[in-house]
């Protein structure tokens, strides 16, 4: 099968709506066809990888954990929106500290989140075969 | 709905509710399989266990249940590196260890698994 | 690249999100309730900008169903559903701001 390079656009905080959470079961499927996957956090979207989350008290899933896992499937290009991190008065130090194995530089951990302005964003969007918004 | 030791599943033998699961339920599951996972001197009985133990710990921290391959690297890595082949997992859950041994740990069926 | 917009932009920020991240030679087409953004009072500057450059559409169907085809501003250009087709066509890659 051919690899294509699809992007997932996050656009949406994890529990008021069923956005992120399907967002994040397509990406598992994508990857499970060993398809090129990146991923973008814009607006809301970035509190989705935000640290710290707690769901006891909402009794749902805290699907946060799972983004911690997307290394092992070989997602590690995650672009966060510089500008809308901002306008939510967040910095990196709020984001997870989210990690993959480079298996072509000794399994050595790297990070997988990179802040990006909204024109560098641009430019990996129209490197893309397959945009989906979620 | 069909029932495991009065623990509903759906209609592929997994676990509705993951909380439900105890060590009895996977026996009994498993049994249905031709598979002993109750007896300590059963054939591959620790080494069935062990994966299990790590399917659980795994969904535990990460709130899914894994694809294969990522399983076969998280069994190489936590269980010896000979052990980290699908085939070896083949061994000990012929119906695929997606299929099988997320069954009988009481995870649900891995995302992307057919 | 073709950027579709269905939400209404009093209602979501959907069509923000799209004009923040759009490059010089993509083309928005405004469908169902986005096409309330393509009406004149409606205008944000950017897609005004846009729509100078003739980069902006609305789905006929959509603005006709609201009521609002006299509203529509200038330079927005109106398509039927071939029309879509022939903007997926010809711009590639479609992104969806839902």
């Amino acid at each position: 099968m051919a690899i294509k390079k699809f992007m997932y656009l996050n656009r949406k905080a994890s529990y008021g709506t069923a956005y992120a959470i399907e967002s994040l079961e397509v990406v598992l499927i994508a990857a499970a066809f060993d398809q090129d996957v990146s991923l973008a956090f814009i607006d809301d979207g970035v509190y989705q990888i935000v640290e710290g989350q707690n769901t006891d008290g909402i009794g749902m899933k805290n699907f946060s954990k799972t983004f911690h896992a997307l290394g092992d499937y070989d997602i590690n290009k995650l672009y966060v929106s510089a500008e809308s991190l901002e306008e939510r008065g967040l910095t990196a130090d709020d984001l997870m500290p989210l990690v993959y194995e480079d298996e072509d530089d000794d399994w050595e951990e790297k990070p997988s989140v990179k802040i990006v302005s909204n024109a560098e964003l641009t430019k990996i969007m129209s490197e893309q075969d397959v945009c989906l918004s979620f | 709905m069909a029932d495991i030791l009065g623990a509903e599943v759906d209609e592929e033998g997994f676990l509705v509710n993951l909380k439900d699961w105890t060590k009895e339920i996977a026996v009994e599951m498993a049994k249905g399989d031709d598979i002993d996972l109750a007896d300590e001197n059963a054939d591959l009985f620790h080494e069935r266990w062990d994966v299990l133990n790590l399917l659980r710990d795994y969904f535990e921290e990460y709130q899914i249940a894994p694809a294969v391959r990522v399983l076969t690297k998280a069994v190489g890595k936590k269980l010896g590196k000979d052990k980290g082949s699908s085939k070896y997992l083949y061994t000990l859950f012929p119906y695929g260890p997606g299929k099988q041994g997320c069954k009988f740990a009481g995870l649900p069926k891995p995302t992307g698994c057919i | 690249m073709l950027h579709t917009v269905n939400k209404s932009s009093f209602e979501r920020n959907s069509l923000q999100s799209c004009l923040n991240t759009i490059d010089d030679t993509s083309v928005i087409l405004l469908i169902e309730d986005g096409v309330i953004s393509a009406a004149k009072n409606a205008n944000s500057s950017m897609l005004a900008d846009l729509a100078t450059q003739g980069r902006v559409y609305a789905l006929q169907g959509d603005v006709d169903a609201r009521g609002i085809s006299s509203k529509v501003a200038d330079n927005i250009k109106l398509v039927d559903y071939a029309g879509f087709v022939d903007l997926v066509v010809e711009h590639g890659t479609a992104v969806s701001w839902v």
